[in-house]
């Protein structure tokens, strides 16, 4: 079936196709061009290559059961999402979570955004020849992820943010390894900054292409750092604070041009700031509950078998199985005390019979999270801008519609307008600048 | 000028329009005719209410009532910080609306998914075709009767068995 | 030079068995392909920042000889499948199956690429073997990078171990 650009084209001028499976790394897309020698005429952009029936999936599951499929939708900033939906949730709840585990929520989502920024620009300069930038960008992000792995246990798909706090908490270690991890990215970003601010190939690539005024960013909705780099000052964090926000101090940098050196300018200062916030958080974050080891005493697993093998055990195992730092004595620092909307501790599950009922009637089927009937709208600030989830509830412990409103749909439906008029080599900066995530594209 | 203000302005001007005025959590809704949607956005595009931003534009299908689905639409204001969130009932025999293109340019994808999902069709919007799923594609995903799992496979699978 | 010993002991009854002459050459034509593999990677969704991670300056894949990445599938042996393939996506990979040349092999990296992972619905393919034949499967929702390299060298054994088709053979 013959596309709209192939109707419409003139006869005499060139179709490219720069199809689906792309050496751009950011996912699957399709661009048609008609091109008049380099020149761009007019373009064509289709995308739904990775459409996952998320929001359909996500009618069938319950409010808990959902929580992976939405670390999957932005899947450089896991954590971001996460947090989208959770706030959305108890913003319908009402419920009101711990201090320590706000504080540990801005940290883990100051740490997937300053990854989102340095996966988008790593690609964005290593399409564009610049290796070596691309190679420091993923040493530094393998730092980071470090850190989230040893927090939540995985590197990338973390289901950490529950509705009423946190899964588990901090590492007794966690300020030594940030500070190791703020230092190894503050020095890839000075050499970055060195490699290319001032480059003239970079420079002659990326200033005056594809400029968006404010007057065009603001009207296809463009939120986050490219709304920013047309210098409109609007940042979610600011304008309606969530979490801890208003009581820490960053500045949100603003771009001159909005072409894609912009774009990419306001991405390194960024991270920068987010490195200023989580330095600020380490030292507000009140104390945790509880004693600072996390491994519980008892005997090691091995002993442990083989005492069980003479009699029953009464000491405690000290390798726990669950997550370290999800123990029932942190419990009040991470998770809030409504007792309806949290998974309970192993420890009462596995030992009274009353926690065995709590646990059995939070996981089954018409009993658990039920939310009262109508529809809510919150939005926090994503790598890409605006992530906000609309949510219908209609009584029973399933959504009746989930709805994402992702910030790259919006950026990439004005892509066919920022390319006309430029070169086909203009595309894969342009393209690469405005960090289109397939996930959260296409759903 | 704060959200109460605009509401009681909403109310003055287009009072037979808007059928309901509710606060949902927090956040305000207007529930309104079909027809007055232009005019209504008009006016709030305006100074001094500056509603420059479309947010999100979706629908929601409520099987099984006489007014089966419902448009939704979310618009913000930078200069002022308020939201406002706008809902319109469509019935199935009459799936039709207005467009919101001439308005802001990202209207343009958001119905073409709606139109994608639903099979909800759009008056005056220049090329409405599908955007997520491909050509060949029979039924509206998102609606409540289409089943989760029923594949339409555009080329034919191999048998497991065979290597 | 490369290992002297298989470590992953390769099952005796899929290795190549002829005369002493015949299998020498089918191993030295093995240890020649398997150290200088171009491999075509087809991202579409997440896995993709683990492929990355695995590619990069920590857990280098380039020193297992699978470093060139080569975006022609004319020029390329081993086609490595990362992130979710949907329905329209897949004449697309059929596609670029197709137009590799003999010999090729296919990794598929990922939970949804073995079975659809955690998307059972109307958009997702269960399982790239439905489409494409697949030699070597990576479990995870990401697999971890230390998981691809391990995949790498069982593929590795692979390759050197079969029976090497240096005659004109499609698998279909």
């Amino acid at each position: 079936m013959p596309t709209r650009l192939q109707k419409e084209a003139n006869k005499e001028n060139l179709l490219i196709n720069m199809g689906p499976s792309h050496p751009a790394m950011h996912g699957t897309i399709r661009i048609m061009l008609e091109l008049d020698g380099e020149k761009i005429l007019n373009s064509e952009v289709e995308v739904g290559y990775l459409h996952r029936g998320f929001e359909k999936t996500c009618e069938d599951k319950t409010y808990f059961n959902l929580l992976p499929y939405t670390d999957r939708l932005n899947y450089v900033s896991p954590l971001i999402n996460n947090l989208g939906y959770v706030m959305t949730m108890e913003k319908m709840l009402g419920i009101e979570t711990p201090e320590r585990s706000q504080y540990i929520r801005v940290i883990l989502c100051e740490l997937s955004r300053i990854s989102d920024h340095l996966t988008a620009l790593a690609a964005m300069t290593m399409e564009c020849g610049a290796f070596t930038a691309f190679l420091y960008y993923i040493q530094a992000r393998e730092e980071l992820w470090n850190i989230i792995e040893q927090t939540t246990g995985a590197r990338m798909t973390t289901s950490y943010i529950r509705i009423g706090g946190v899964r588990a908490d901090l590492h007794p270690d966690i300020k030594i390894q940030l500070e190791k991890a703020t230092k190894i990215n503050r020095r890839v970003l000075k050499d970055n900054h060195g490699l290319l601010d001032k480059n003239r190939i970079w420079i002659n690539r990326t200033r005056d292409v594809a400029v968006v005024s404010p007057k065009m960013a603001v009207n296809y909705g463009f939120a986050g750092p490219c709304l920013r780099a047309s210098k409109v000052n609007y940042d979610v964090r600011k304008a309606q604070p969530y979490l801890v926000y208003d009581q820490l101090e960053f500045e949100v940098p603003l771009g001159d041009n909005g072409d894609n050196y912009d774009r990419y300018l306001v991405r390194m200062k960024e991270m920068e700031q987010s490195l200023r916030i989580i330095e600020q958080c380490m030292n507000l974050i009140p104390k945790s509950a509880g004693p600072e080891e996390l491994m519980t005493k008892g005997l090691e697993p091995a002993e442990a078998i083989k005492v069980s093998r003479k009699k029953r055990l009464e000491d405690t195992i000290k390798l726990s199985p669950n997550l370290e730092g999800s123990e029932k004595v942190k419990y009040p620092g991470i998770l809030t005390g409504d007792k309806k909307y949290i998974v309970p501790p192993k420890e009462d599950t596995y030992s009274s019979i009353e926690g065995l009922i709590h646990h059995f009637k939070f996981f089954m089927k018409d009993h658990g999270i039920r939310p009262p009937k109508g529809d809510v709208y919150f939005s926090v600030e994503g790598g890409n801008g605006e992530v906000g989830y609309y949510i219908v509830s209609d009584g029973t412990d399933k959504p009746f519609r989930l709805h994402l409103r992702g910030p790259c749909f919006h950026i990439v439906s004005a892509l066919e307008e920022m390319i006309k008029g430029h070169y086909v080599a203009d595309v894969i900066p342009t393209f690469g600048s405005m960090n289109m995530i397939g996930g959260e594209l296409d759903r | 000028m704060e959200i109460e203000k605009v509401i009681n302005e909403l109310k003055v001007k287009f009072k037979d329009d808007i059928t309901e005025f509710s606060i949902q959590f927090g956040d305000h809704v207007i529930r309104i005719k079909r027809e007055s949607l232009q005019d209504i956005v008009r006016f709030l595009k305006k100074t001094p209410h500056n509603f420059s931003m479309l947010l999100d534009l979706t629908c929601v299908d409520y099987i099984g009532e006489k007014l089966r689905f419902e448009m939704v639409y979310h618009l913000y204001s930078i200069s002022n910080k308020n939201r406002l969130r706008l809902k319109i009932r469509l019935d199935e025999n009459d799936l039709k609306i207005d467009s919101l293109t001439s308005f802001w340019g990202n209207a343009n994808w958001l119905e073409r998914e709606v139109f994608d999902m639903y099979g909800v069709r759009f008056n005056g919007h220049p090329d409405l075709r599908r955007l997520f799923m491909y050509d060949g594609f029979e039924g509206y995903p998102l609606r409540k009767d289409y089943p989760l799992r029923k594949r339409q496979p555009i080329i034919p699978m191999r048998n497991e068995d065979a290597d | 030079m490369g290992r002297i010993k298989p470590r992953h002991h390769y099952p005796e009854e899929r290795k190549y068995k002829g005369s002493f002459f015949a299998t020498k050459l089918n191993y030295v034509i093995g240890w020649g392909r398997k150290f200088s593999i171009f491999h075509y990677p087809f991202i579409t969704a997440c896995c993709g920042m683990e492929y990355m991670s695995a590619a990069c300056g920590h857990w280098d894949f380039d020193r297992f000889g699978v470093g060139m990445t080569t975006f022609s599938p004319r020029q390329s042996d081993m086609l490595f499948v990362v992130g979710t393939i949907s329905h329209k996506e897949a004449p697309v990979l059929r596609t670029v199956y197709e137009q590799m040349c003999e010999p090729k092999w296919v990794i598929a990296c990922g939970a949804c690429t073995l079975s659809g992972g955690i998307y059972d619905n109307y958009a997702v393919v269960q399982g790239i073997d439905k489409i494409i034949p697949v030699d070597v499967f990576i479990p995870g929702c990401p697999p971890r990078p230390e998981t691809i390299l391990d995949a790498i060298e069982k593929l590795q054994d692979k390759i050197q171990y079969q029976q090497q088709d240096w005659r004109w053979k499609s698998k279909k």
